[in-house]
C-alpha cells in the first residue's frame, strides 16, 4: 500500500490513528477499490458504453487511458453511492472522521447537492428557515424546491469595501424570536469574501430554541486542517455542513462532502439526496474525494500553512503596490465580520478607479490570469492546495502593471449599499405562479419570479417572491455595464425579467 | 561504456552529446542541475535536462547578448541582468569600465554556487565590486523599480518552468517602467525553426512589441541550442540599433571578441523571410 506524507503525522482536529471501521486515514478504499478493478482486467458488459475507453478513442486521447479505465459503473466491487455499504461507506467513515463529523456523504453533484440536501432535510413546505440574504443561488433554489418560507437576516455591510458581511449574533437573536416556529439557520462559513460571522454562539443560540444549524462551508473546506483558520462548523457544534472539498481541498471539480452531526439521521438525509442525485455517480469524482481527503487529513495542516503564507505574502506584496487594498484580520469587528479567512485574497479596488470587474477581466484578457471573480468594488483570487510563488509573483506584477496603465479617477464609480428584500411571496409560490417576461426598467414594483445575480458570486440580486426596486434595477443595468456576468434569468441575455403575472 | 546526454529538441528530434563523465548533479528547490565534461563541448551546464551552456560555444550566446546593446548605446551606466546566473554574461558586462554598476536577479542560488564550482571560465566576475547579486524572482525585484536602468538583459530559461514569469506581458511592461529614457531590453528569444520554439518566440514578440517604440529581433548561430538557429529581442524605447551603432567608439575600446564585430551588429538583424514572416503583426 502506497502512503505519501510524513506517517505519523497528526492533523489539527482529528486522530489519524484508527477509524470507527479500523480504517488508518492513510487508506483510500474506494482508489483502493478502484486499482484492484483495473487488476482484475474486468470484461465490461454493462454501461459506460465507451467500454474503458475503447468506444471513444479521441476522448480516451484526450483524458488519458487510465482515467477512463475507471470512469466505471457501481459494481459489487466499488460499491453504490445510493446505498453505500462497503468501499464508499469506509470511505464516507474515514471522511468523517477526518472532518470531525458524525458522517459524511459523498456528493458528485456539486456542492448545489449537499446545500439543497441540507435544507431538504431539516423543512418542509410551508416551515420557516433563517437565513442570510447573501446566500449562494443554491439555497434559494432549495426553497424553491421545497416551498419553506425564508426569513431573511441582512448580512452586516462593510461600507467602505462595499461587502455583504456575516450575520450579527443579535440579529439572528431577533430572527428566531420574531420567528420562534422556524425550523433552522444556515449560516455561510466563510462568505465568497472570506467573512464569518460567530459560528459557535450561533449555533449555541439556534441550539437553545430548538433550531438545526445548516452551515454552507462551500468556501471553506481548509478550515478542518488549521488552527489558523476560523472555526470549522462541525467543530462549532454546527448539525449539518456542505463542504466544497473541490474548491479548496484538490479533488474534481463538482465533488463535495455533506457533513453531518451527531443529532443527523443518516438514513433520513440519504433519502434526501437520492431524490436528486445521480444513480451513476462517477468513480472519478469519489476517487477524487477519497484521494483529497487523504492528503489532508495526512499533510493538510502542513499544506494550509504553506497555504496561509502565501496569501499572506501577497497581501502584502499587494498592499506594496499602493492604490489596491488587500484586506485581512484588520476589518473584523467582533460580529458582523467575526473571523477571516485569510487564504482568502480578496481586494479592493476603487482606489485606482476600476471595479473589480475590469480588474478581473484585465487580468485575464491582457494577462492570462484567471481568478475567482470580480465585483463592483473587489476582487478575490483563491490560494490553495496547488499554489506556488511564482504564479502568485505574475498575479502581484499583473496587478502593478494594471495599475500603472489602467488607473484613473474613481469619482463615478457607484457606492453599492446592501440591498434590503421585500419578500412578498414564498420563492416557490412565485417561481411557479403565472408569469410574465418585462423588459428590466419596467420591473419596478412587480415580484420577481426568478433571480438574478452575477455570477461569479452567484448570490442573488433579486430572487424570487422578492418586490424589485427601482434600486435593484439601477444596480442591475449598472453592473451589466460594467462587464459583469449576469445570469439567473430565462432571458438568456439578461434583457428582461420574469415576474409575477397580475402583482 | 559509452554515456550520452540527450535532449528532445521536438518530440521527433534529440541531439545527443558523449559524455566523458558527470560532475554534479542537484535536485534545487527550482530546478535539476547537472554539469558534464564532454570532449566536443568542454563542460556543459543543463536545467531540467535543457542546455544551458557549453564551455565551447557560450561565447556566441553572451557576445551577441551583451555586445550588441553596448555597442548600440555606449553611454550605458547601469545593467540589470535577469537570470545569467552561469555568469557568462556577467563576464562580458564587466569588461566595460563605463558601466557603474550592475544588480544580477537568479531566482537559483545553487546556479550560481554550481558555476562558481564548475564554470569557472564563466562564472569568473561574480565578485567585480560594480556586481551586486540579489537570488529573488525577477519579476518581483523588478516590480519596484523605476526608470532605473540603461539596459536590461534577461537571460533566462525557456518559457516552461521557472522562467515563464520572464516572458509574460506584465514583465515586460515592469521592464518598460524599469527602464530610463533611453533604456534597451534585451532577451533570449527563442529559435524560430521548430514549432513549439517558433510559437514561444512569436508570443514573446507580440508581448513586447505593444511596450516598446523600436522591438528587434536578431540572430546568432549557437550550436547547442534547439535547430542552432537562435534569437535574441532589442527592445527599447527611441534607440535603434543600427542607425545608433557608433562602431567606431566600440572598436575604439579594444575589446578582443571571438563571435561579435560591428559589421556582423548590423547583419545579425537581417532575418530570413520565413522569420520576418512569423514575426509580423
Amino acid at each position: 500500500m502506497e502512503c505519501f506524507g510524513s506517517p505519523g503525522k497528526e492533523p489539527y482536529m482529528n486522530s489519524v490513528s484508527e477509524g470507527k471501521n479500523g480504517l488508518s486515514q492513510s487508506r483510500a478504499p474506494v482508489y483502493e477499490a478502484l486499482q484492484e478493478y483495473k487488476s482484475l482486467r474486468v470484461v465490461p458488459f454493462d454501461v459506460p458504453g465507451h467500454k474503458q475507453g475503447r468506444g471513444n478513442p479521441e476522448l480516451t486521447e484526450f483524458l488519458g487511458k487510465d482515467c477512463l479505465a475507471v470512469d466505471v459503473n457501481s459494481m459489487k466491487l466499488l460499491d453504490n453511492l445510493c446505498h453505500p455499504v462497503s468501499v464508499i461507506r469506509e470511505a464516507e467513515e474515514l471522511a468523517a472522521e477526518a472532518f470531525g463529523a458524525a458522517h459524511a456523504f459523498f456528493i458528485v453533484n456539486g456542492t448545489t447537492a449537499a446545500v439543497q440536501a441540507m435544507i431538504l432535510s431539516v423543512v418542509k413546505p410551508g416551515e420557516e428557515i433563517i437565513l442570510p440574504r447573501n446566500v449562494h443561488r443554491s439555497s434559494i433554489a432549495a426553497l424553491v424546491l421545497c416551498g419553506a418560507v425564508p426569513v431573511y437576516v441582512d448580512p452586516g455591510v462593510d461600507k467602505e469595501l462595499g461587502i455583504p458581511l456575516g450575520m450579527s449574533v443579535s440579529d439572528v437573536e431577533k430572527a428566531i424570536l420574531a420567528h420562534p416556529e422556524a425550523k433552522a439557520v444556515v449560516v455561510n462559513n466563510p462568505t465568497y469574501y472570506g467573512v464569518c460571522s460567530d459560528l459557535r454562539a450561533i449555533t449555541e443560540l439556534a441550539h437553545r430554541h430548538g433550531m438545526k444549524v445548516l452551515a454552507d462551508e462551500a468556501h471553506g473546506t481548509h478550515f478542518y486542517f488549521s488552527d489558523k483558520l476560523p472555526l470549522s462548523a462541525m467543530a462549532a457544534g454546527a448539525d449539518l455542513a456542505a463542504v466544497s472539498m473541490h474548491k479548496t481541498g484538490g479533488s474534481l471539480t463538482q465533488s463535495s462532502f455533506l457533513l453531518a452531526g451527531k443529532n443527523e439521521s443518516e438514513g433520513h438525509i440519504r433519502q434526501i439526496l437520492n431524490l436528486t442525485q445521480t444513480t451513476s455517480a462517477s468513480y472519478l469524482l469519489m476517487s477524487s474525494l477519497d484521494l483529497s481527503r487523504r492528503n489532508l487529513a495526512l499533510n493538510g495542516v502542513k499544506i494550509f500553512d504553506e497555504v496561509i503564507r502565501l496569501a499572506d505574502y501577497g497581501r502584502d506584496e499587494i498592499n506594496k503596490l499602493g492604490g489596491y487594498y488587500a484586506y485581512s484580520k484588520e476589518r473584523t469587528n467582533g460580529d458582523t465580520f467575526f473571523a477571516f479567512d485569510t487564504t482568502k485574497l480578496s481586494v479592493f479596488t476603487r482606489n485606482i478607479g476600476l471595479t473589480g470587474v475590469e480588474v478581473y477581466d484585465l487580468l485575464r484578457d491582457e494577462y492570462g490570469i484567471q481568478i475567482e471573480f470580480g465585483d463592483l468594488g473587489n476582487f478575490l483570487a483563491v490560494i490553495s492546495v496547488g499554489d506556488r510563488e511564482r504564479e502568485l509573483e505574475r498575479l502581484v506584477s499583473a496587478l502593478s502593471e494594471i495599475k500603472r496603465r489602467y488607473s484613473k479617477d474613481p469619482y463615478g464609480l457607484l457606492d453599492h449599499e446592501y440591498i434590503h428584500p421585500i419578500v412578498d411571496m414564498t420563492p416557490q409560490s412565485a417561481f411557479y405562479a403565472d408569469k410574465i417576461s418585462l423588459p428590466i426598467a419596467e420591473c419596478a414594483g412587480r415580484i420577481a419570479a426568478e433571480s438574478v445575480m452575477c455570477y461569479p458570486p452567484g448570490i442573488p440580486i433579486v430572487a424570487p417572491g422578492e418586490r424589485i426596486t427601482k434600486e435593484i434595477i439601477d444596480y442591475i443595468i449598472y453592473a451589466k455595464n460594467k462587464g459583469s456576468f449576469m445570469t439567473g434569468t430565462e432571458d438568456i441575455a439578461v434583457n428582461e425579467i420574469c415576474v409575477v403575472k397580475g402583482r | 561504456m559509452e554515456l550520452w546526454f540527450t535532449e528532445e529538441h521536438t518530440e521527433n528530434v534529440r541531439f545527443s552529446i558523449k559524455v566523458e563523465k558527470t560532475l554534479h548533479t542537484e535536485q534545487s528547490e527550482f530546478q535539476r542541475i547537472d554539469v558534464f565534461e564532454s570532449k566536443e563541448f568542454g563542460r556543459c551546464l543543463t536545467l531540467d535536462g535543457l542546455m544551458m551552456v557549453t564551455e565551447k560555444d557560450e561565447f556566441i550566446y553572451h557576445d551577441m547578448i551583451v555586445h550588441v546593446p553596448m555597442a548600440s548605446n555606449p553611454g550605458i551606466q547601469k545593467v540589470l541582468v535577469i537570470g545569467a546566473g552561469d555568469g557568462g554574461a556577467i563576464r562580458e558586462l564587466t569588461r566595460y569600465e563605463g558601466i557603474a554598476h550592475i544588480d544580477l536577479v537568479e531566482i537559483d542560488e545553487r546556479v550560481v554556487a554550481v558555476s562558481r564550482e564548475f564554470l569557472p571560465g564563466l562564472a569568473s566576475k561574480f565578485d567585480d565590486p560594480r556586481v551586486s547579486m540579489h537570488f529573488e524572482d525577477g519579476l518581483r525585484f523588478i516590480r519596484t523599480c523605476e526608470n532605473e536602468y540603461d539596459l536590461i538583459i534577461v537571460d533566462s530559461t525557456d518559457p516552461f518552468g521557472p522562467g515563464e514569469g520572464l516572458f509574460t506581458k506584465e514583465f515586460y511592461g515592469n521592464c518598460y517602467k524599469a527602464l530610463r529614457e533611453n533604456g534597451i531590453l534585451v532577451n533570449q528569444h527563442e529559435s524560430p525553426y521548430y514549432e513549439n520554439d517558433a510559437k514561444a518566440m512569436t508570443r514573446a514578440h507580440s508581448r513586447i512589441a505593444p511596450f516598446f517604440p523600436v522591438c528587434r529581433v536578431y540572430q546568432a548561430h549557437i550550436p547547442t541550442y534547439p535547430s542552432g538557429h537562435w534569437l535574441f529581442g532589442f527592445a527599447s524605447k527611441g534607440i535603434d540599433p543600427i542607425r545608433d551603432l557608433d562602431a567606431d567608439a566600440w572598436n575604439r575600446l579594444g575589446l578582443k571578441t571571438r563571435y561579435y564585430n560591428t559589421d556582423l551588429h548590423a547583419g545579425s538583424f537581417m532575418l530570413p523571410n520565413y522569420v520576418l514572416e512569423l514575426l509580423e503583426p
